[in-house]
């Protein structure tokens, strides 16, 4: 028996929840099918979700399929993730302006404040996440400690995630690529919501199981068409989502895992993945916790505004370290290794917590199918290897 | 499809603060050799002057062109902003080409400095290589403003020839101090040159001090830091007591980035400067 | 007014020398004082000393035609100067040009040279100490070579 009350809503319900929403000026956002792929837009109501969709991930392979049935959440996660939203792809920090022999900063900076430029676009916008994965809301609190426990924080992500409306959606199946279970990231999700639902999809029977997990979330259901879930509809759903939990199809051993990989740096699997790795940067794009960005200077043709972007970027890139002279991390191999030990390791000491979530989306969308956990897996087999065969060595020169 | 976000940080926010750069006037250039020079700064308002740590460095911004950190290379306990800085990359070869009355944006101060506290009641080794007296010179000026605070203090200062030494008129007048040892050293010269000829790290082992009360400050190229580091070690001092100031490549100067990154470690808010036995294993890995 | 024998012993480089064979040194050394500007010895001549420098400054300079007289290091008080006397074939590669005046013992390489046939300990002791300092002198010029301080 849950420890908090759940309640059982239909289809229209979660169209009601849309309208709602969007009647309090929220931007309701979350999947839809675009081509070939679920990806992340608005949405205005329940048809606008992949309906009888799911789709298949392996390594270096995304396809959708239908099914027979009129499911609105029966796939995992998109290519997409929240941090578009929070932490966007393209954001202007301010914009500098010749004036005679000097410049001066139009929207922000010193001195100028109240001056606007003319394509401001102003707050930052209220959203509404409707759809959010187990996994994926472990990304936004890892995000939330990123950019928001340091010294310095990232005041826009901030300012767009209080207002956040999150919608979540527990997993009742898993795909190929999938291991949050490893990650304890999944598939149930268990707080940080205001909403979270389960589908439940029998011979007879569709409909949603809800949990509330804030104030504002329970006054929304309030406005909904609802009743408490009977215990059977109730063991349905912790059934489905269990079905989900043993379907991981991958899995990673995060015992010790900082030590392992802070001594494997000349481990030769390195070169093995330098080999097949294209440094095409897809891995951190679809990463939902990748956070590396640059900063754009963009100068107009007259030569008088210029605009400073933040912008995303990868440390798979060429001169992502670059220092005159040349790129500290210039070989693929370091690229791959930084990436990998920072992702699984060095987040930790950094942060807390692991930078991965288990959500799979690097070994979907990795052209060559590299495959995170099978490479940790290679790199920690030898370090189990090694440290038992020295400990047996210490034991037996110990009775020698 | 949900356009790319293109929103204006509101002035006031945190972010803004951090990533805005605020307006700063050249009050004079000077050209210290074929590639280096210093900027002198004030602050465009003039009401207000930045409080430092000898060690931290700036983000500053050339308008169009972008920004790069520089350590901060002056007297703190001076209202002029000072900063010298090498021409090598595109930013710097636009920003030697400023003069007097010039504007560029500045951000900080950012980072560690170095443990001048610390080395009270210490000697203090300060080893330096080419461009690297520029983050070691206002612990210089802080040490030598409250002189009877420490025990010996040592200048060691190597370049690669004669005319690219820093700061020669005040190393002079230091090295004429009786209670500071400079001693200077090029890589190669031509006959000219009447001073030592040799990397600087074999000045170390004829050193005066105490490598039981010793406070190192090492800053120049990786490779020169790490022997250096390593010459200490051998005449004794603690990798505790020695202190490194790394480089990498920043963007956002805030540990917001990711740029930065050496091993677990943000170089701009980790560092720039760090204790030599928190890192010595690092810098030993190649690509790291 | 300190023997030479004194001297020799509390330098350094011939620490643990044992006493027999500190006396033998000793036979070979003199001292000997150079002006500034004066060269001690030049690239080529025959090797037939090495020198440890009391006090002064010495460069060790190379003459290339198109950048003239280029110094690649400077020895100073307490620094050995010179060791091609006991590589064949015993000839100077460097010039060393004094900086300032400088006193020096000199030790008398042919001399040494042949004492170290006859007795081969003695050889070695000489060796491994002329080993180290040269493993000194090659770890610094690499440094100088990288030219580190670089674009």
């Amino acid at each position: 028996m849950p420890t908090t009350p759940l309640y059982r809503i239909e289809r229209a319900g979660i169209d009601q929840i849309i309208n709602s929403l969007w009647q309090q000026h929220f931007t309701v956002v979350g999947p839809t099918v675009r081509g070939a792929a679920i990806e992340l837009d608005e949405l205005h109501s329940t048809s606008d979700l992949p309906i009888g969709w799911t789709n298949e991930q392996t390594p270096a392979r995304y396809r959708l399929i239908k099914l027979p049935v009129e499911s609105l959440f029966a796939y995992t996660v998109s290519p997409h993730s929240w941090k578009r939203y929070l932490f966007p792809p393209i954001l202007k920090l301010c914009l500098a302006r010749k004036n005679g022999k000097g410049f001066h900063f139009v929207s922000g900076g010193n001195g100028s404040v109240g001056t606007s430029i003319p394509e401001a676009a102003g707050e930052a916008r209220p959203y509404a996440f409707l759809g959010v994965r187990s996994c994926d809301l472990h990304a936004l609190s890892v995000q939330d400690k990123v950019f928001g426990s340091g010294a310095y924080q990232d005041e826009y992500y901030r300012r767009t995630r209080e207002q956040t409306w999150i919608i979540a959606v527990n997993c009742t199946l898993a795909s190929g690529t999938c291991f949050c279970v490893s990650m304890k990231t999944g598939p149930k999700a268990s707080s940080g919501f205001d909403l979270a639902l389960t589908e439940v999809i029998t011979q007879h029977e569709h409909y949603f199981l809800v949990e509330t997990g804030s104030d504002r979330g329970r006054t929304l259901l309030e406005g909904v068409a609802h009743r408490p879930a009977e215990s059977a509809e109730v063991s349905m759903g912790e059934e489905l989502v269990e079905n989900a939990s043993q379907q991981m199809g991958r899995s990673l051993d995060t015992e010790n895992i900082q030590e392992i990989l802070y001594q494997s740096a000349e481990h030769p699997r390195w070169d093995v993945v330098a080999a097949r790795c294209l440094t095409c940067a897809n891995c951190t794009m679809v990463c939902p916790t990748c956070f590396c960005a640059t900063m754009e200077d963009v100068i107009d043709l007259s030569g008088t505004n210029a605009e400073r972007l933040r912008k995303w970027d990868s440390c798979f890139t060429m001169d992502f370290s670059y220092l005159h002279g040349g790129s500290v991390r210039s070989s693929v191999k370091a690229r791959c290794r930084h990436w990998l030990t920072h992702k699984l390791a060095s987040w930790i000491d950094q942060f807390g917590t692991s930078g991965c979530v288990g959500c799979g989306r690097c070994i979907t969308w990795c052209p060559v199918g590299i495959d995170i956990t099978e490479e940790y897996r290679a790199i920690r087999e030898t370090y189990v290897t090694n440290t038992a065969t020295s400990s047996t060595k210490e034991a037996n020169d110990g009775n020698a | 499809m949900v356009p790319d976000l293109d929103v204006s940080i509101r002035p006031g926010s945190d972010i803004a603060q951090a990533m805005v750069p605020d307006l700063y006037v050249i009050q004079k250039v000077r050209k210290e050799t074929d590639d280096t020079f210093t900027l002198e700064l004030q602050e465009k308002s003039g009401r207000h002057t930045l409080s430092y740590a000898p060690g931290q460095f700036n983000m500053v911004y050339v308008f169009g062109v972008g920004e790069i950190p520089i350590s901060i290379s002056g007297d703190p306990a001076s209202p002029v902003l000072v900063h010298t800085t090498r021409a090598v990359g595109t930013v710097t070869r636009v920003m030697a080409r400023l003069r007097r009355g010039d504007m560029v944006g500045l951000r900080g101060p950012f980072g560690t400095g170095w443990p001048v506290r610390e080395a009270r009641g210490h000697d203090v080794v300060i080893v330096a290589g080419g461009i690297g007296l520029a983050p070691l010179r206002p612990t210089l000026y802080e040490v030598l403003s409250h002189r009877d605070e420490f025990g010996k203090v040592v200048l060691l200062y190597g370049t690669r020839t004669p005319s690219d030494i820093l700061f020669r008129e005040e190393l002079e007048q230091w090295r004429a101090r009786f209670d500071l040892e400079v001693h200077v050293t090029v890589d190669r010269a031509d006959s000219g040159w009447r001073g030592n000829v040799g990397v600087v790290t074999a000045l170390i082992h004829k050193s005066p001090f105490d490598p039981e009360k010793t406070i190192a400050m090492v800053c120049g190229p990786e490779i020169m830091m790490r022997f250096t580091a390593l010459e200490m070690q051998k005449r004794g001092v603690n990798s505790d007591s020695i202190y490194l100031s790394l480089e990498r490549n920043m963007k956002c100067g805030i540990g917001l980035c990711g740029h930065c990154q050496f091993g677990l470690f943000f170089v701009c808010k980790d560092g720039p400067v760090f204790r030599y036995s928190r890192i010595k294993d690092l810098m030993v890995k190649r690509e790291i | 007014m300190e023997t030479l024998e004194r001297i020799l012993a509390e330098h350094p480089f011939f620490k643990d020398l044992s006493e027999p064979y500190l006396q033998l040194v000793t036979g070979c050394a003199s001292n000997v004082r150079f002006e500034p500007e004066k060269f001690i010895f030049r690239e080529g001549e025959e090797a037939n000393q090495f020198y440890l420098i009391r006090q002064g400054r010495v460069a060790l300079q190379i003459f290339a035609p198109d950048r003239g007289q280029i110094t690649v290091e400077t020895l100073e008080e307490g620094d050995i100067l010179g060791w091609s006397w006991l590589i064949p074939p015993y000839n100077w590669h460097f010039d060393a040009r004094v900086l300032e005046l400088t006193r020096a013992i000199a030790l008398d390489g042919k001399c040494l040279r042949r004492k170290c046939e006859e007795d081969h300990n003695l050889g070695y002791e000489l060796l491994k100490r002329f080993a180290h300092i040269i493993e000194q002198r090659l770890s610094s010029t690499r440094l100088q070579v990288l030219d580190m301080y670089g674009a």
